[in-house]
């Protein structure tokens, strides 16, 4: 569904990611972990074309997607849950949900709208709160939320977890797994490795820009070098 | 009695003036808000506004049209396509290529794009300054006929009335359509707005057409008031709104409002008890306090750092 061919990713003249190569299969969760600076964000942000890859191909249901401008790809199925949730606090939540919908009829999203009041019950009793006002939690739901108005058929999270309480992220990663019930396929960029590695189907290892390992979530999760690395021993 | 009259004539004067100022102003606070720039253009668009108006009416009378709703219809219509379509061009040719860049680089571009227009027109229209027919006139009188009469002329009641419908207008459209709310989330995160689809460079050129329409409804309304154009009609005006967008907290659109306004009330007070030379001074005064000690203006929000 999504194919990364030998990526490279230039910030200016730096290069943050030296020729990665991810696919993400329909149907499966598959996480990213990696240390801080190795490049998670910046791999997602090149699917959406902000920044581009230098070189390589961006391949999302058989269409280059590489050269595409980011409004472009993300009109074609693809949703994104970025790094600090950016939900525009200024706006309520339920302006927010629109702004997600942004593309689909009026109907569509009375429907989508529903879909997510039944999945995150505390964004209807937020409905016309700012939603700079809630808490990180329901932020970050509202951002999933928001996601979801698209109707997508895959959704990139990056870091859902972070800065949360254990309660939320349990619910969070309860909310992912329910993504796939649905169909939505879900590439994940996690710091929680242990939990994003249980969850997932496949795993990839990012270390400095490069693809460092690639295995099932369960192998990985046994993988003495991730488990030295990443979970702590 | 006569304070009073005296009182409320220099308030009706300068809430006239004040709001033609809010409505130039609105151009300004809604292209910071999206893309933090000041179009130091945008009192060249209010300036063409006003010509092409006059343009429009000088070509009616030729026709022989002589009713006057027609004529002020299609002035206004004429000069807001005008406008709308100098101020997407401007951000197409001027802006978009320098955007991201250093913040003073767009800025030279704006001021340069300022000093084109001026002597565009110059060279179009010549130097010298044009008479405006005033369309509207007559006035209602009130007070007594030996001490101080308070007017309240017509052409007044109708820049009230048209800046009326133009706020509730604009208000409405951010409020509740579709684009006003993209307008609202791209000056909040132009990013995201990117990352949900929204090609924000249409919603950037839709901040420029509105801001320019507003403007040319606001230069056929002084060039009726004043009576007179000329190629630098915009230059002062400009720095006006300018100066009550930040007045009021530039990027707010209700701040523009209400910037506008002071200001107007401010400048017609000081011409009516002081003296009208001092006008100027209090306007750029209150613009050097208010970046003193309120460098947010009345109704901006400080920029809070995100964590």
């Amino acid at each position: 569904m999504l194919v990364l061919e030998d990526v490279h990713t230039h910030y200016g003249k730096i290069e943050a990611l030296h020729g990665v190569s991810v696919e993400v299969n329909k149907g499966e969760i598959v996480s990213l972990i990696g240390a801080n600076g190795a490049g998670k964000t910046t791999l997602l942000m090149t699917v959406c074309g902000n920044p581009q890859a230098t070189s390589g191909r961006v391949v999302l249901n058989g269409r280059d997607i590489t050269r595409d401008p980011t409004s472009t790809i993300m009109r074609s199925g693809i949703a994104i849950v970025p790094e600090g949730r950016r939900i525009f606090s200024g706006l309520t939540v339920e302006e927010n949900l629109h702004m997600g919908g942004f593309f689909n009829t009026k109907a569509e999203i009375r429907k989508s709208q529903e879909h997510v009041y039944e999945l995150f019950p505390r964004l209807k009793e937020r409905e016309s709160q700012r939603a700079g006002t809630m808490s990180g939690g329901e932020q970050q739901m509202l951002a999933i939320g928001r996601a979801l108005m698209s109707k997508p058929n895959m959704i990139i999270l990056d870091e859902p977890s972070l800065g949360l309480a254990p309660l939320v992220i349990k619910q969070i990663f309860e909310i992912i797994g329910q993504l796939r019930e649905e169909g939505i396929t879900v590439f994940l960029v996690e710091q929680n490795a242990h939990q994003a590695l249980n969850l997932a189907d496949r795993g990839y290892v990012l270390e400095t820009g490069k693809i460092r390992l690639h295995d099932t979530g369960k192998n990985l999760l046994e993988n003495p070098d991730v488990q030295n690395a990443y979970l702590g021993g | 009695m006569q304070d009073l009259l005296y009182f409320s004539q220099q308030l009706i004067n300068g809430l006239t003036i004040g709001s033609t100022y809010a409505l130039i102003a609105i151009g300004y606070t809604m292209v910071y808000g999206i893309i933090g720039m000041i179009n130091f253009a945008h009192g060249e668009i209010y300036m063409i506004g006003a010509y092409t108006a006059l343009i429009a009416i000088t070509g009616l009378a030729t026709l022989g049209v002589a009713w006057l709703p027609v004529i002020l219809i299609v002035a206004l219509v004429c000069a807001m396509i005008v406008s709308s379509a100098m101020g997407w061009a401007v951000e197409r040719v001027a802006y978009r290529p320098v955007r991201g860049r250093h913040r003073l680089i767009p800025l030279i571009s704006a001021i340069g794009m300022s000093i084109f227009l001026q002597n565009y027109v110059h060279l179009a229209q010549g130097s010298r300054n044009i008479g405006f027919p005033s369309l509207i006139e007559g006035s209602f009188r009130f007070g007594s006929s030996e001490g101080f009469q308070m007017s309240l002329s017509y052409i007044q009641i109708t820049i009230f009335v048209t800046t009326l419908i133009c706020m509730t207008g604009l208000a409405l459209f951010i409020s509740r359509s579709r684009t006003g709310r993209a307008c609202r989330a791209v000056s909040q995160d132009l990013g995201m707005a990117n990352l949900l689809g929204i090609d924000t460079n249409r919603i950037i050129s839709a901040t420029f057409v509105i801001g320019a329409a507003l403007a040319a409804v606001a230069g056929l309304l002084l060039g009726m008031y004043y009576g007179s154009v000329d190629p630098l009609f915009g230059f002062i005006a400009g720095l006006k709104a300018f100066t009550a967008a930040v007045l009021g907290g530039i990027g707010s659109i209700p701040g523009a409002m209400l910037g506008g306004l002071i200001l107007g009330v401010g400048e017609s007070m000081t011409s009516g008890y002081l003296s009208g030379e001092y006008k100027d001074v209090i306007s750029f005064s209150l613009l050097i306090l208010i970046l003193l000690f309120k460098p947010t203006g009345l109704l901006g929000k400080p920029e809070v750092e995100k964590i």
